[in-house]
């Protein structure tokens, strides 16, 4: 069999601190239930600036510009930290502010529902066109409005748009009377596709890659765009490809909550493989909801708020080319309608079936990629350290197993896991945050086997009570193509010919 | 313990007798688990939900407790529990269940 490869890796963060207060549903949920709450009051105390968030070392290794392996060497907690790099961009992709992305947000709105006030819109405009990825683009960014005319679109129904605190812009509902297109959902629909066309850019200016040569795009946030008749019609994936300027590519949009990028992952790749397409790309922007989720806990440890980034990521799946890490299609696990939701199924359907198949050991993957939610984030918020519970249950399994002995489970979760680093954005840290360090782990460096895993939480839609999950195994290109191992059509011919002549001159020896 | 399930645990206890209920706790640490025991027995300490300042003082248990692995089949609890057993910090989890039910629990 001819894998497919992942071709290229793009990550971008959004510091987005006034949406944390406005659309971070812990807070909206807070002020209806409890507006004169001490949480509401204490937040502006501990929003981290745009500079802090940029030095954050989990930040960092997000972009690039450190790897994982790099945070066993700080103690955490990791906010008050200084890493080795600061910069705004990195090896996969970048960390922007948010004025900028408000611009981004206008950029991608093709309804004029994004409003901007004139002053503040001269000023990010001026700031994107000294952005490598879209200086273009912002020359044409059409001229913002008069503050009064935003004031009332916000009094009437707009979602607005605040930086430090002040209203600079809203999001208009797109119908009078249609639910699924108040402001409330239009403005979480253009942060995911911004957030997911910032990815995608930075997946092809960081890849090399030539954007009219994908032909395909599978979008694979959590969010619905549609109106009161199909309310998940679509398609956020058609949306950024036409913002990114892939004009050959349609797309579509996978849902399967916080799983859905590895499901993406493996459907891209049987795209591929079966020669339907030759480039995909599986993308997703963020979701402005999750901000600030686990703020009260933060803010009573007397810490910042962490979850004040919006994530976004862009793949690109392609045909074997010999040298990247080739996915196997073969060995992927999946948590079944029969499964059952006892942890100990959950990783034998996920991790040990696929193993089992290939006649691999638990030891046999050097690093499995899981839910790779920052531990910063979820220990002072009371939900442990997911990563690591993970790589625990993956080690028992192995005990039970007999792959390795009890005393050597600690070690397992060392050698063979990571330390979380990415925000706790659902989709965003599941498994596909390490693909771009496995492009080199599995290339220049020592690795030979990757597994990466996904996993949802589907009883929040009140559809099932069933849990998912889909994991598939990467590994180190074998450096062959399908025809070296092939005999030719010619060679074959020729023995046949042969054969058939010794039978022949058999047959006249015989007469 | 969130807030729908405070309301089916209140709801139970209204319906069938807080002496006939028992809660099984199912947390992964000791203190999302003594949270959760609490909140049946003494009453929801983050005052957000059904249970605040309401004090059924039921029997509450974690699933790594040795009464529940003593109430139940063998085989089952193995195969269903018998990971987790090793990834927990079970001693943790267990003093926090006791202390709270020495505390709070009424029956």
């Amino acid at each position: 069999m001819t894998f497919p490869v992942i071709k290229g890796a793009g990550y971008a963060l959004v510091h987005t601190p006034d949406m944390i207060i406005h659309n971070g549903t812990t807070q909206t949920t807070e002020r209806i239930i409890n507006p004169e709450s001490e949480y509401l009051k204490k937040i502006n105390n501990h929003l981290r600036s745009y500079e802090e968030v940029v030095k954050y070392i989990p930040n960092q290794v997000y972009i690039g510009n450190m790897k994982p392996s790099d945070l066993e060497g700080y103690e955490m907690p990791w906010f008050d930290k200084v890493g080795k790099t600061d910069e705004r961009f990195g090896k996969f992709g970048e960390i922007m502010p948010q004025d900028e992305f408000t611009g981004l947000m206008k950029m991608s709105d093709v309804f004029d529902l994004v409003l901007l006030e004139k002053d503040y819109n001269d000023a990010v405009k001026a700031k994107l066109m000294v952005h490598p990825l879209f200086k273009e683009e912002a020359a044409s960014m059409k001229d913002g409005v008069e503050i009064e005319e935003i004031e009332k679109a916000v009094a009437d129904h707009a979602e607005g748009l605040y930086n430090n605190g002040t209203l600079i812009g809203c999001v208009k509902r797109a119908h009078d009377v249609d639910s699924n297109l108040t402001a409330h959902i239009l403005f979480e629909n253009l942060v995911v596709k911004a957030s997911g066309v910032l990815a995608f850019n930075n997946l092809i200016e960081k890849n090399n890659i030539n954007v009219e040569d994908i032909d395909y795009v599978i979008e694979c946030s959590e969010e619905a765009c549609g109106d009161m008749n199909q309310r998940g019609g679509g398609n956020f994936a058609k949306a950024i490809a036409e913002s990114c300027n892939a004009v050959n590519a349609t797309g579509s949009d996978t849902r399967g909550f916080c799983a859905a990028p590895i499901h993406a992952l493996v459907q891209a790749s049987a795209l591929v493989q079966a020669g339907v397409y030759k480039n995909v790309v599986i993308a997703a922007g963020g979701a402005s909801a999750k901000l600030g989720m686990n703020g009260k806990d933060h803010v009573k440890k007397e810490m910042p708020i962490l979850e004040d980034v919006l994530g976004g990521f862009a793949i690109l799946i392609s045909e074997n080319d010999g040298v990247n890490p080739q996915i196997r299609t073969d060995l992927v696990g999946r948590h079944t309608v029969g499964t059952g939701s006892s942890p100990q199924a959950v990783i034998t359907a996920l991790i040990t079936d696929p193993l089992d198949k290939a006649g691999l050991k638990i030891t046999d993957i050097d690093k499995y990629s899981v839910e790779m939610q920052n531990p910063d984030i979820t220990k002072p918020a009371g939900a442990g350290n997911v990563p690591e519970s993970n790589y625990k249950m993956i080690g028992a399994l192995g005990v039970k197993r007999k792959d390795i002995e009890r005393k050597e489970l600690l070690n397992f979760v060392k050698k063979h896991g990571m330390n979380g680093w990415a925000p706790t954005q659902g989709h965003i840290p599941s498994g596909v945050p390490y693909l771009g360090f496995a492009m080199e782990d599995l290339t220049a460096g020592d690795f030979n086997k990757a597994m990466i895993v996904g996993k949802g939480s589907l009883f929040l839609g009140r559809m099932t009570n069933l849990f998912d999950g889909v994991s598939v195994i990467l590994e180190r290109n074998s450096g062959k193509t399908e025809e070296e191992n092939t005999v030719s059509k010619e060679v074959v011919k020729n023995m046949i010919a042969e054969a058939m002549r010794g039978f022949a001159s058999q047959m006249l020896g015989e007469e | 313990m969130d807030l729908e399930n405070q309301k089916r645990v209140k709801d139970f206890a209204d319906k069938y007798g807080a002496e006939n209920l028992v809660v099984i706790v199912g947390a992964s640490e000791g203190e999302a688990a003594g949270l959760a025991a609490e909140t049946v027995t003494a009453g929801d300490p983050t005052f957000a939900g059904p249970l605040t300042g309401v004090q059924l003082g039921l029997k509450a248990y974690h699933v790594v407790e040795p009464e529940f692995k003593a109430a139940v089949n063998e085989e089952v609890y193995e195969e269903q529990i018998g990971m987790m057993e090793m990834v927990l910090d079970t001693d943790d989890i267990i003093s926090e269940m006791v202390s709270i039910r020495n505390e709070f629990c009424k029956f």
